[in-house]
């Protein structure tokens, strides 16, 4: 680093007030990342051990790679895709705020880890590394969402980073949804879904900044980066269809996971304020995935499709807030 | 007169889905020193649920002030919650929340800013929801 660089970085920052907001999503998603913040230690991934075993060969090999998958996307998230962020940051509380969510993809990268050495061999876990450095289309998924992080376009870089916390994720995603939903792996699964639990909030922030950072362009440029947006996504959407088939051909399952895909995408969209893409019939994901995901997902809380004669109530919940007056 | 009440935070995801219903609706407001919302005829109720797990804090804090309301409350004939299936078992949890809160069906869930699916399905299923409320019990 230059000696200006430094002097440049030291300039810029000042003291962070938290009792003087500028913008009070960043408090809001701070208390919810520190509240839902997790180790891996948490999870007894050790009970798993004897349902591993029960994999076959093609099985534990998918899922090998999957997870190798999964740590090189979290490690680019941690290392250089959330960090990329902070200098465009509108409010030190942002900055603050992507500071928590670079830690928390270390902490993700990490529990992979904390899987493997769990349930695998130093030798299989070598070879799924080696695997995941050969493999073209998940080298190809790395190297573009790193050309925009080194790019100069702070709203790129944050289309680029929401693509990859409720997107490119999700081929990887399944496969414990899967294993989770036929009752294996199921602490692994538990496991992966405080990732996904995180990569929500991460999502949600970071294509809310990148709305509040359209606010100050013209209708032409903001015309532009959505043009740009769709476009990127149909580029990383072709590339996740060959990177699901390099995995889970063996499997049969290939078509399965790009319904999951293709409905992740759309919500990847939605968080940065667009439309939804994909039709219904194209992000009909497989049900027992979408209850190993949410098992509330599956509930009857679609009153109005039913012939309508009983009411849905909703069950009692121990979440109640202090502030309910009745 | 029915209507809908909703909350949107700045991010605008419900106020999204509300306008693509292009109906009548009242947002309740979001800072504390705003005017509180009351409302005068029945509605229906819109809101996000606040993600991540079992921490409390589901229901924004601006709707439970508005519940908190006795007339608000006794209008409410039903609850709408947006969410997203990555919060796992706190998926829309806020429907489910005000739903046994308020003792009122728990009318329909959709993720985010929902699909043109959710927002005709919302359109029909008031349209009928309402006629039924009006032919006597």
């Amino acid at each position: 680093m230059t000696p200006t660089g430094k002097i440049k970085l030291i300039d810029r920052v000042s003291a962070i007030n938290w009792n003087r907001l500028e913008d009070d999503k960043d408090l809001e998603v701070w208390d919810r990342l520190t509240g839902n913040f997790w180790l891996p230690e948490k999870v007894p991934l050790s009970n798993d051990i004897q349902s591993w075993g029960t994999l076959t060969e093609a099985e534990k090999t998918m899922t090998t790679r999957v997870f190798t998958g999964l740590t090189l996307l979290d490690t680019i998230q941690g290392t250089v895709g959330a960090v990329s962020l902070i200098p465009d940051a509108l409010t030190p509380h942002e900055e603050a705020v992507y500071t928590n969510i670079a830690f928390m993809e270390s902490v993700h990268a990490r529990s992979y880890s904390s899987i493997f050495s769990t349930l695998i061999s130093t030798r299989e876990i070598d070879d799924a590394f080696r695997w995941s450095e050969e493999n073209e289309n998940l080298q190809r998924k790395a190297e573009i969402v790193l050309e925009y992080y080194r790019g100069d376009d702070p709203l790129k870089r944050k289309v680029a980073s929401t693509m990859l916390e409720s997107f490119l994720f999700y081929s990887g995603f399944y496969a414990p949804m899967y294993w989770s939903s036929h009752a294996k792996l199921t602490n692994t699964a538990d496991l992966i879904r405080l990732i996904i639990r995180d990569e929500a909030v991460h999502g949600y922030y970071i294509g809310y900044k990148y709305q509040k950072g359209l606010e100050k362009l013209t209708q032409a440029e903001r015309d532009d980066l959505k043009a740009y947006t769709f476009e990127l996504l149909f580029e990383l959407y072709e590339n996740e269809v060959e990177y699901t088939q390099d995995l889970y051909d063996e499997l049969g399952l290939t078509e399965d996971v790009k319904k999951f895909l293709r409905y992740n995408a759309n919500k990847a969209l939605m968080n940065l304020g667009y439309e939804a893409l994909f039709p219904k019939t194209e992000t009909d994901v497989n049900p027992a995935i979408l209850s190993a995901l949410s098992p509330n997902a599956d509930e009857n809380h679609d009153f109005f499709s039913g012939s309508g004669s009983s009411y849905v109530i909703g069950k009692a919940v121990n979440t109640e807030d202090d502030d309910w007056d009745f | 007169m029915t209507s809908l009440v909703y909350f949107s935070s700045v991010s605008e995801n419900t106020s999204r889905f509300v306008a693509k219903l292009q109906t009548t609706a009242y947002r309740i407001p979001l800072r504390p020193r705003d005017e509180p919302l009351q409302v005068t005829e029945p509605y229906v109720l819109i809101t996000p649920t606040y993600g991540g797990g079992n921490e409390g804090g589901a229901v924004p804090r601006q709707v439970i002030r508005f519940l908190n309301d006795s007339k608000n409350r006794s209008l409410i004939r039903g609850v709408i919650a947006a969410g997203n299936t990555n919060f796992g078992s706190a998926y829309c949890i806020a429907g489910d929340i005000i739903s046994a809160k308020c003792k009122v069906p728990y009318l329909y869930a959709f993720e985010l800013m929902g699909t043109v699916q959710d927002v005709e399905r919302v359109q029909e299923g008031l349209v009928r929801f309402w006629q039924r409320q009006q032919r006597p019990m």
